[in-house]
């Protein structure tokens, strides 16, 4: 987040708690900051924004069309609605439509209690699933010798694309395919591990918000990500500031 | 520097020239006519000038579209002095007939002759198509013999930049490509906009199926795209500009190419055009087949080189476009308008069309119709005007059922709206869209849950797949409609239906998504009758009896199946 020297000046409404914004700030920066939640999964602090998974849309008060909190800079006296029960409803179909798409079976999955989708399904109260489930074809990569990518479990939030090109300076990983045939690619569709940029930072792996990315030999369950890693790095670079944190297992 | 165009020397030599000839026969030489056997035509045409040695007399002109594809090839002959005639499905037979009792003898075949008084080209009115038909689209001095780069001359000569936009201001003139933004506005974005050096497109991807307006406009006169380029950069300081094409118009990639070589060795592009201070690079950019790309965002990454796929908006691309410059997308069609508009006079322009829309719109008639082709009709006409006046109706005594226009981002138009005016705000009111002009005629014997899963299933095969409401929307809408278009849907899944048209219309990135349920929507609220009818009856549906098995007889009738007492 761009936080401006000086103090926060721009007066919003989220929720009906009022609060000050920064110049620049996004309405799911001031909401996290205030401490009100918006379903996400594309978004992360320190990456570029996405806008791909459309679970963060909220209502602006005089504004005709939902919009993106992500990628919404505040504006003076904005009043926002973080959830109604259209926009409800629209997150937990397209959670669904997520669940339908991959082979997401919890219960053999590494991430299986770390796992963002899993968390928004029992946060947009899914139970069950309406639509037909697409059973993929999708393939396992597993030529890396430290990592695995498990394209069944992807929700192609871009997260691992991002982090790689923005923060590791790698470019390992790219969307390959269109539409439901889009799958995330090494190196123009190379194996993993036959990839020469690849730096086995391993960042792709500690942002995925699924088990999509996991630490090889891991079991069901065992996977813990670290999408803080990334904020911890931005601030490093940015600020030149090492702040202390706490590492995931 | 390039040698500079004298215009009126251009035009007067080539008026001179085709003043030598007795006979002019126009072969018309587009795709669709080609498609139907044109290339032997012209050839027997040729052929037979020489073989009745009147070549130094008749002069066979291969020219764009005619119009009336349904009944191509067609071919005009125009005698000095006399009135044209046309000739439709011509073969070469006729050709050489044409050439030997039409030419030679001024004898009318007249079993072939095309009524050319008939509503489908009376009731046109051409202004983008004026040269469509009537010039060799490979010679620029034809298009300068029929007072093409005047506007631009003008425009350079008399017109500051700000009074060009004045002009496209007051003419009322709106983006063809579907959406009707006004195009004086986005030229005065771009007109203010920071940065240099800043771009200027032509979007040329026309992806709606059965729509090939565009197409016809830069294959047949491709002169007119490239000069309303030039007065467009030149209002708006656009210093260079690409026409972007998709790969499956070849015709349209070539004579764009060659007209812009053209156009720059005649000092018409590059350095100090017509001998102005202003310049303009022109560049063709080749699409590579997705739909997506008529997308502005997504068309703009894929002329850098990227995958095409939509960003978000804010910023616009006026302000932050290609490669981060500020940039404007026009549509082809929306470009054409503007050396008439600006030739002609704001007034001359507004007197055509209704109050909010003005001008003519091109669109690709195509369906159930007598007539199918390529027609420019003012705004604000009738649906029924151009069904049944302009298109000659349903053939074969069939019953008109649907219009579909705006492709799979419009909507079905049942015949109870055949009254309702063709322009930007009605047809968005009825749930459908202008579009960029593809209007597809059905009769009765068309199923519109059918039409709509067609349609889903180009968006699903069409999806980009970068946001999650558009790329699984598109999938599961179509398995809904799949099921219940093969008779094995229940009422839950039209309930699964309509609410998913609400999320992925409301939540998905770009206009694919956010139109892709219009198809499905529009002929739901039109003909929901023919859904109900698909499903398998349930309980809850119409008091009718249940199709699931009946359950089996319990043993003890005392027992009974209501009430759940077990």
């Amino acid at each position: 987040m761009s936080r401006g020297n000086g103090r926060p000046s721009i007066p919003v409404t989220i929720d009906g708690q009022e609060a000050m914004a920064y110049e620049g700030e996004t309405i799911l920066d001031v909401a996290t900051r205030i401490g009100v939640r918006i379903p996400r999964l594309c978004y992360l602090e320190g990456l570029s924004v996405w806008g791909g998974c459309r679970l963060c849309l909220v209502e602006v008060e005089d504004d005709p069309r939902y919009r993106l909190s992500c990628a919404t800079p505040v504006v003076a006296e904005m009043a926002v609605t973080t959830t109604n029960w259209e926009l409800h409803n629209h997150r937990r179909r397209i959670v669904e439509m997520l669940f339908a798409e991959g082979n997401h079976i919890c219960a053999v999955c590494v991430s299986n209690g770390d796992c963002e989708l899993q968390d928004l399904a029992a946060e947009t109260d899914v139970d069950h699933i309406h639509y037909d489930l697409q059973h993929p074809d999708a393939s396992v990569d597993a030529s890396h010798p430290k990592y695995v990518l498990d394209r069944e479990r992807c929700v192609l939030c871009t997260r691992c694309v991002r982090v790689c090109n923005e923060i590791e300076g790698a470019h390992v990983w790219d969307v390959g395919g269109r539409g439901s045939d889009s799958m995330i690619v090494a190196e123009l569709s190379k194996p993993w591990g036959e990839s020469p940029s690849c730096t086995w930072c391993g960042k792709c792996v500690l942002v995925c918000p699924t088990g999509a990315l996991a630490f090889k030999g891991r079991a069901v369950g065992e996977m813990r990500h670290d999408p803080a890693v990334i904020d911890f790095l931005k601030t490093a670079r940015d600020e030149g500031k090492w702040y202390e944190r706490q590492e995931a297992r | 520097m390039a040698k500079q165009i004298d215009l009126h020397d251009v035009a007067h030599s080539e008026l001179e020239m085709r003043s030598r000839y007795t006979t002019r026969v126009k072969a018309c030489s587009s795709t669709a006519c080609l498609s139907a056997g044109a290339g032997p035509v012209r050839q027997a045409l040729d052929q037979a000038a020489e073989r009745e040695d009147v070549n130094s007399d008749v002069q066979v002109v291969p020219t764009g579209c005619m119009g009336m594809c349904s009944s191509g090839p067609l071919v005009r002959v125009e005698p000095r002095g006399a009135e044209p005639t046309m000739y439709a499905q011509v073969t070469p037979d006729i050709a050489t007939r044409i050439i030997r009792e039409h030419v030679v003898v001024r004898k009318l075949i007249d079993e072939h002759v095309l009524d050319e008084d008939q509503p489908f080209f009376s009731r046109q009115r051409k202004i983008v198509l004026g040269n469509a038909g009537r010039i060799d689209p490979e010679r620029i001095e034809d298009y300068v013999a029929e007072g093409g780069y005047q506007a631009l001359a003008g425009a350079l000569n008399d017109l500051a930049p700000e009074e060009v936009i004045e002009i496209i201001d007051d003419s009322g003139l709106r983006g063809r490509g579907g959406a009707g933004y006004p195009t004086a506005k986005k030229w005065d974005m771009l007109r203010r906009a920071e940065g240099s050096p800043k771009y200027l497109i032509a979007n040329g991807d026309e992806g709606d199926q059965g729509a090939y307006m565009d197409r016809t406009i830069m294959e047949d006169d491709p002169h007119r795209v490239i000069e309303g380029m030039i007065i467009a950069a030149y209002a708006t300081g656009a210093s260079h500009g690409y026409i972007y094409v998709r790969a499956e118009y070849p015709t349209a990639v070539e004579r764009l190419e060659r007209a812009i070589r053209v156009a720059r060795r005649q000092g018409l592009l590059g350095r100090n055009i017509l001998g102005s201070d202003f310049d303009l690079q022109l560049e063709v950019r080749i699409g590579a087949g997705a739909f997506v790309c008529g997308e502005e965002t997504a068309l703009m990454a894929s002329i850098e080189g990227r995958r095409g796929t939509p960003s978000l908006r804010p910023p616009y691309p006026t302000e932050k476009g290609l490669w981060g410059q500020p940039t404007m997308i026009n549509n082809v069609e929306t470009l054409a308008n503007v050396p008439a508009i600006v030739a002609n006079g704001a007034e001359w322009f507004g007197e055509v069309g209704t109050a909010q829309s003005k001008g003519t719109k091109v669109f690709a008639l195509a369906g159930s119709l007598v007539n199918t082709g390529l027609i420019e009709v003012p705004m604000g006409i009738t649906l029924r005007e151009i069904v049944f006046d302009i298109g000659g109706g349903i053939p074969n005594d069939g019953v008109f059922k649907a219009a579909q226009s705006g492709g799979p981002s419009g909507g079905c138009l049942p015949a109870s709206l055949l009254d309702s005016p063709v322009d930007y705000e009605s047809l968005r009111k009825l749930g459908s869209m202008m579009g960029s002009g593809g209007l597809v005629v059905m009769d009765d014997s068309m199923r519109m849950p059918d039409v709509a899963r067609f349609y889903m299933e180009f968006c699903r095969e069409e999806s980009c797949g970068k946001c999650a409401p558009c790329r699984t929307g598109t999938v599961q809408m179509h398995a809904l409609l799949d099921r219940i278009c093969e008779g094995v849907g229940r009422r839950r899944d039209l309930q699964h239906l309509e609410s998913l048209c609400r999320t992925v219309r409301q939540t998905s990135l770009c206009g694919l998504g956010q139109s892709a349920p219009n198809p499905v929507v529009s002929t739901l609220d039109h003909f929901r009758h023919e859904y109900l009818d698909l499903l398998v009856p349930d309980v809850s549906y119409n008091g009718t009896a249940p199709s699931v098995p009946p359950r089996p007889q319990a043993p003890d009738p005392a027992v009974t199946t209501k009430g759940g007492s077990r």
